[in-house]
């Protein structure tokens, strides 16, 4: 089975590299510190499995599986054993190791794939595409997989570039679209968004506090440049 | 808190005889572990303790890895304190991680 890591810890991805070396049916094709690069390595490979950690600066691996059209299967680690539930609600999820992972719970995860049967599927991952987006009322529709998919406007809280990326976070879901801040922020109504910094476009009345260069929205610390400052500041209702 | 000893019981026991990985897991631990830790520290200077539990959280896998398993304990319940903007612990939390520090020196 191929597989890939995604992890931003050096020292994880050792780990499971090692534990994957005891189990002959696996290979790891590659491994990655982030989410995105993984994006870009699965757009022109195909793997069997994946294991991925959730818990990843500004791109969890819960956003990561949502990218994916048909995620191959996938063994989730992570520190963290609150999120337990929510992983398996996704059907690509085989199992859930905390770490630190033992030879022994890892070999279980491992021996329910083969539980599942031989696996070899085809990977798709399914950025979405602003190129057929538009704006119709409250609502930006995106294109996700040949289906125009809703984003109720003014739920979106901050938007945010990564590369060949941008990262919509509404207040209930994230969505990861293969666009430019440039091209979103023209479907964007100018009185509730701005640009406040080159990597970010936030939704202003998200805002929650100021503090000097930066802009607290839900839990996101949102920097903001020198230059888009003052129009920040002119656009709040200040006492 | 008494602070517990680390060891390298599970970096051995993943190792099962394979001396590479073992030293290569360990030069990994020295390189990442004080970059974690300046971060860490960082966060708490400019009171960012959304950004400080994160780093705990990837810190507390490393306090495991070195089978220190009551400062694990506490690095959990820090990481929630923290996230409640809770600093109250930074120092023992650092006395944990100069602990770690010490002993990869050693080795």
């Amino acid at each position: 089975m191929k597989c890939i890591i995604v992890d931003d810890e050096a020292a994880a991805r050792a780990i499971t590299k090692q534990l994957c070396k005891k189990i002959e049916e696996l290979t790891i094709a590659e491994e990655f510190d982030n989410a995105i690069d993984a994006i870009k390595y699965l757009n022109g490979n195909t793997v069997d499995l994946i294991f991925l950690d959730i818990h990843m600066p500004t791109f969890s691996g819960f956003d990561f599986i949502q990218t994916l059209k048909n995620p191959p299967l996938v063994i989730l680690t992570t520190s963290d054993k609150n999120f337990a539930l929510d992983a398996f609600e996704y059907d690509c999820v085989v199992d859930y190791l905390v770490k630190p992972i033992t030879p022994e719970r890892f070999a279980k995860a491992v021996a329910r794939i083969k539980e599942r049967g031989v696996v070899t599927k085809t990977e798709e991952p399914v950025p979405t595409s602003l190129e057929e987006a538009s704006t119709v009322g409250n609502d930006l529709y995106v294109n996700i997989d040949r289906r125009l998919v809703k984003i109720n406007v003014p739920d979106i809280c901050v938007i945010e570039a990564k590369g060949d990326y941008i990262k919509i976070k509404a207040e209930d879901k994230n969505y990861v679209v293969h666009s430019t801040l440039k091209k979103i922020e023209e479907k964007l109504p100018n009185h509730l968004f701005l640009k406040v910094h080159r990597s970010y476009i936030i939704n202003t009345t998200k805002i929650v506090d100021i503090e000097d260069n930066s802009v607290l929205i839900k839990q996101d610390v949102i920097p903001v440049s020198r230059a888009n400052r003052k129009e920040l500041m002119q656009r709040l209702n200040l006492l | 808190m008494q602070l517990d000893s680390p060891n390298l019981s599970y970096i051995k026991e993943l190792a099962d005889g394979d001396t590479e990985f073992e030293a290569s897991l360990i030069t990994i631990l020295k390189k990442e572990l004080p970059k974690e830790k300046e971060a860490f520290i960082e966060s708490v200077r400019l009171k960012n303790y959304q950004n400080s539990a994160e780093h705990v959280h990837k810190i507390k896998h490393k306090i495991s890895i070195l089978g220190l398993e009551k400062s694990y304990d506490f690095a959990i319940a820090f990481e929630e304190e923290l996230k409640n903007d809770d600093p109250k612990q930074y120092e023992t939390f650092l006395s944990i991680l100069q602990n770690m520090e010490e002993f990869l020196k050693t080795i």
